[in-house]
C-alpha cells in the first residue's frame, strides 16, 4: 500500500443511474411514438426528426463552445428536446422551420437561462408555442398522404365542430395530427416503460388525466358522454403531453403533493383551453403556463418532515422563546 | 399517540448489501502480537482518565482509565503487557486522540472478573446494574458510542413502554450483529431482559431485518421463554436501523429532530450493546473486545472477527488473509455512514463495527452534473425534507431558507448523495451546515 488512500465524507457508495442514463431511456420511450409517425406520415417526418434533433445538440454544442463552458451535448438532455420538438410538429412543415424551433428550444428557452436544469420552461415546448405564433398556418396545416387540406382537420377539430370521430383510428394512431402525437397506444408502450422504471412519477399523469376528465364532465355540456371524453383523451397532444412533457423534471414540482397540484392545474387548463378556447387544442399552452406557475406550487407544497406537524419555522420560535 | 407498528418507513434505498461475502463466516476470536492502543476518547462525551503510568505493567481486563464525570466511560486493557507510552495517536476518525499504548507480552494474564450479579427488581438492583454497565465501559456498539448507563438512566422509567433492540444492520457489508444473533441468541435475549428489569412496564421488541430469516426464528425461538419479548422482521432497506425509522417501523411513534426516544417512550439498543451488557452482568466481564466484519473486493479472506479492541486494524487485516489487492480506500463502518480512514495503522475502537476495504472508489470517479430537480432525493429522504434544496441553501450559507426547509431535520443517513443521478454531494453539503448551526447554537 504505496499509494495514498482516497478520503471522502460518507456516504461511500453511489447509485448506478445518471442524469444521461434517464435522458437516453426518455428518448427510448419515445422511439415506438416518432417509428409510428414516421411510418404513418412518410418520409418527410422522419426527415424533420433527423433535422431537429440535429439542430438542437449543433446549437447547444455551438453556444456551450462560444461561451466556453463545459460542452453537454452527451448527456442526452438536447436529444430529448430535439426528440420532443420534432414530434409536436406536423409531418409536413417545411425544414428550415424546424431548425429555427430547434435553435430557439435550446437557445432562448434553456441555454440564456443556464442550460440544464435552469429553464424554467419546456424548451421542446416553448419552442412549439413559439413556432404556433409565428408560422401559424404551417403549424396547423395537418393535411397529409390521402387527407387534403379539407379532410386534414384533426379529430380535436371535427370534435370541436361537433362531428363524429373514429375512436378505434384515434386509439392507434390512424388520423391527422404532429407527427408523434397521433397514436395513443404508441406513446403508451413508451409510458409504460418510463413507470415501470420509475423514470418519471405517476402522479402528475395520473392527476392531469384525471383532473382533464372531470372537469369535461363538469363544464362540457355533454355530460358523462364516454365516447366524447375518450375522443378528447386519445386527440391531441394531452397524452404525449401528460407523459413525456409535463413529467420533464426541470419544470416540474419537486414534492409528491406539488406534483398532483400541478397536474390539476393542467387538467383544469387544458379543459378550459380545449372547451372555451378559439383553437381545439391547448395542452402545449396549458404545460408552459403551468411551467410558470411551479415556483409558486413549490413554495406551497413543502412537506412536513419526519415527525413534525407544524412549520420548522414554528419550532424554531419555540426554541428561542 | 398511534402505536401501529408499520414495518418500514418511507424513502430509503437499496444499495448493493454485499453481506453475501461475510454472512456465512463466524466470528473468529483474534489474539494481537503487537502493541495495543487505547485512545481515551471512543465515547460521546468527556475523555477518559488514564489511571496507569508508562513502565506499569498491565493485565488483561484491568481498568487502565477512569470515567471523568457522568459522561464519559472507564476503559479497559484487552492484554496483559507493560505500559509504553501515554501520548496522541492517531485514530479512525483522523483526529490525535491521547492514548494509552500497551506492549504486549503475549502472556493474556487475567485480572479478576467482576463479580458475577444476580438480577433483581428492586431500588438497589436497579442503581447496581446502572453501575456495573457504567463500570464495564459499556456504549452503544452501533457505532454512536454514546454511554449505555446514560441512556438507560431516564427520568421516569415507569413511562417507558418499549425496550427496542435493534437487529436490523441495515448498513451494507457488516454481518457482525447477523452473527452475533446466530451464534449466541440467549445471550440477547438474557441482555434485553436484564434492561428491562429497568423499565417494569416496557414490553421488549427485537427488530430485524427480513433479509435475516435465519436469525429471526433464531431469536423467536430463544425469545420463546420471555413473555414480555417479542421479534419482529422489518422490511430489509436502508436507513431502516436508524433510530427513527426503527421507532416507527417497530411502533408507529414518530420523532423529530428536537426530540429523543425517550419522547416517544421507547429505549432503543444495538443488538451488540444488549449483548456486552449480558456479559457485563452475568459473566462479570468489561467490554474489551467486539466483533468487526473485514470485508470488501480489496480482502483475501473477509470474515467476522472478536478483535481485542486497542489492536492494530493492519493485525486484522493480515488475519483477513491481507489484500489480495491494494485498496483503494478502507472505511471503517460500513458504505453509507463510514469514516473513510487515512491510514490502516490505527487501534480497533469500541465502535468500529467494519473494516471495509474497496479496490476502487467509485465516488472519485463520478462526475458531477447539474441538479435537474427530478427529485429521487426527495422520495428517499426518510426525513421527508428536500435535499437538493437543502444543499442549495447551504451553498448560498443561507440559513434562513434552510431552517425554513426543516433543514435541521436531516439524519445525514446519505440516502439523497447514495440516489442522486447527477451525482452531487447532499448530504456531505447540508451536513456541513447543520454542524455550523448546531455549533453556533450551543455557544
Amino acid at each position: 500500500m504505496d499509494s495514498l488512500l482516497h478520503v471522502s465524507s460518507n456516504p461511500h457508495v453511489r447509485d448506478r443511474m445518471t442524469t444521461a442514463g434517464i435522458m437516453y431511456r426518455v428518448a427510448l420511450a419515445l422511439v415506438p411514438a416518432a417509428l409510428f409517425g414516421v411510418i404513418h406520415f412518410g418520409f418527410h417526418a422522419l426527415l424533420l426528426i433527423i433535422v431537429t434533433i440535429a439542430a438542437c445538440l449543433a446549437t447547444e454544442f455551438l453556444y456551450e463552445k462560444g461561451v466556453k463552458r463545459p460542452v453537454t451535448v452527451r448527456d442526452g438532455s438536447a436529444l430529448v428536446t430535439g426528440l420532443l420538438l420534432a414530434l409536436n410538429l406536423p409531418p409536413n412543415l417545411p425544414v428550415w422551420m424546424a431548425i429555427v424551433g430547434a435553435v430557439f428550444a435550446i437557445l432562448v428557452v434553456k441555454q440564456l437561462f443556464g442550460g440544464l436544469g435552469q429553464n424554467f420552461m419546456n424548451p421542446a415546448l416553448g419552442a412549439r408555442c413559439f413556432m404556433l405564433i409565428s408560422f401559424a398556418s404551417a403549424m396547423t396545416n395537418f393535411s397529409y398522404g390521402t387527407f387534403d387540406s379539407l379532410t386534414g382537420a384533426t379529430p380535436l377539430a371535427a370534435l370541436k365542430a361537433g362531428q363524429e370521430v373514429n375512436l378505434l383510428d384515434m386509439f392507434i394512431g390512424n388520423i391527422p395530427g404532429t407527427i408523434g402525437e397521433t397514436s395513443v397506444i404508441a406513446i403508451l408502450v413508451g409510458a409504460c416503460f418510463l413507470l415501470i422504471k420509475k423514470i418519471i412519477d405517476f402522479r402528475i399523469p395520473l392527476a392531469y388525466l384525471a383532473t382533464f376528465v372531470v372537469c369535461l364532465i363538469l363544464f362540457g355540456g355533454r355530460g358523462f358522454d364516454y365516447q366524447w371524453l375518450l375522443a378528447h383523451l386519445c386527440g391531441g397532444g394531452i397524452m404525449l403531453g401528460a407523459f413525456f412533457m409535463a413529467t420533464d423534471y426541470v419544470t416540474s414540482p419537486i414534492s409528491s403533493k406539488g406534483r398532483i397540484l400541478f397536474g390539476v392545474c393542467l387538467g383544469v387548463l387544458t379543459a378550459v383551453f380545449r372547451l372555451f378556447g378559439g383553437s381545439a387544442e391547448g395542452v402545449s399552452y396549458a404545460i408552459i403556463f403551468c411551467n410558470l406557475l411551479v415556483p409558486v406550487i413549490d413554495k406551497l407544497t413543502i412537506p412536513s418532515a419526519f415527525g413534525r406537524k407544524k412549520s420548522a419555522k414554528a419550532a424554531e420560535r419555540k426554541r428561542n422563546a | 399517540m398511534q402505536t401501529m407498528a408499520r414495518r418500514t418507513f418511507k424513502g430509503g434505498v437499496h444499495p448493493a448489501d454485499g453481506k453475501s461475502l461475510t454472512q456465512e463466516a463466524f466470528i473468529h476470536r483474534l489474539r494481537p502480537t503487537g502493541d495495543l492502543v487505547y485512545p481515551m476518547q471512543q465515547h460521546i462525551g468527556k475523555p477518559a482518565k488514564p489511571i496507569v503510568a508508562v513502565g506499569d505493567r498491565v493485565l488483561a481486563r484491568q481498568k487502565i482509565a477512569e470515567a471523568d464525570g457522568l459522561m464519559s466511560v472507564p476503559i479497559y486493557a484487552s492484554v496483559s503487557g507493560t505500559v509504553k507510552a501515554i501520548e496522541p495517536r492517531m485514530t479512525v476518525s483522523g483526529n490525535r486522540v491521547l492514548s494509552v499504548v500497551v506492549e504486549n507480552d503475549g502472556q493474556y494474564e487475567e485480572a479478576p472478573k467482576l463479580p458475577v450479579l444476580e438480577p433483581g427488581t428492586d431500588a438497589a438492583w436497579k442503581e447496581t446494574l446502572l453501575s456495573r454497565i457504567a463500570e464495564a465501559g459499556i456504549v452503544g456498539m452501533g457505532g454512536a458510542c454514546f454511554p449505555t448507563h446514560v441512556k438507560l438512566a431516564p427520568k421516569e422509567p415507569d413511562q417507558i413502554d418499549y425496550v427496542l433492540v435493534n437487529g436490523a444492520e441495515c448498513e451494507p457489508y457488516i454481518t457482525g450483529d447477523y452473527r452475533r444473533m446466530l451464534e449466541d441468541p440467549e445471550g440477547i435475549l438474557e441482555g434485553l431482559h436484564i434492561i428491562m428489569t429497568l423499565f417494569p412496564n416496557a414490553k421488549g421488541i427485537i427488530g430485524i431485518e427480513d433479509n435475516k430469516p435465519e436469525a429471526v426464528r433464531e431469536l423467536t425461538e430463544a425469545a420463546k421463554g420471555y413473555a414480555d419479548i417479542s421479534v419482529r422482521s422489518v422490511k430489509t432497506k436502508y436507513p431502516q436501523g436508524g433510530e427513527r425509522t426503527l421507532i416507527y417501523a417497530l411502533t408507529g411513534r414518530k420523532i423529530n429532530s428536537d426530540m429523543l426516544p425517550l419522547d416517544a417512550r421507547c429505549i432503543v439498543c444495538n443488538v451488540d450493546t444488549v449483548y456486552e451488557i449480558y456479559r457485563a452482568v452475568i459473566k462479570g466481564r468489561p467490554l474489551t473486545k467486539r466483533v468487526i466484519t473485514v470485508t470488501g473486493d480489496a480482502i483475501a479472506e473477509p470474515g467476522n472477527f472478536l478483535v481485542p479492541l486497542g489492536m492494530n486494524h493492519r493485525e486484522v487485516v493480515e488475519a483477513a488473509g491481507g489484500f489480495s489487492e491494494a485498496p483503494e480506500k478502507i472505511i471503517s463502518g460500513g458504505p453509507m455512514m463510514g469514516t473513510a480512514m487515512l491510514a490502516l495503522d490505527v487501534p480497533v475502537e469500541k465502535g468500529s463495527s467494519c473494516l471495509l476495504c474497496v479496490k476502487k472508489d467509485v465516488v472519485s470517479t463520478t462526475t458531477q452534473t447539474q441538479c435537474i430537480n427530478c427529485g429521487r432525493c426527495v422520495q428517499v429522504c426518510p426525513g421527508r425534507v428536500l435535499p437538493t434544496r437543502l444543499a442549495k441553501a447551504a451553498r448560498n450559507h443561507d440559513e434562513e431558507t434552510f431552517i425554513k426547509l426543516n433543514g435541521m431535520e436531516c439524519c445525514e443517513c446519505g440516502c439523497c448523495s447514495y440516489i442522486c443521478p447527477a451525482k452531487l454531494d447532499l448530504t456531505q453539503t447540508i451536513k456541513s451546515m447543520r454542524k455550523d448551526i448546531l455549533g453556533r447554537r450551543k455557544k
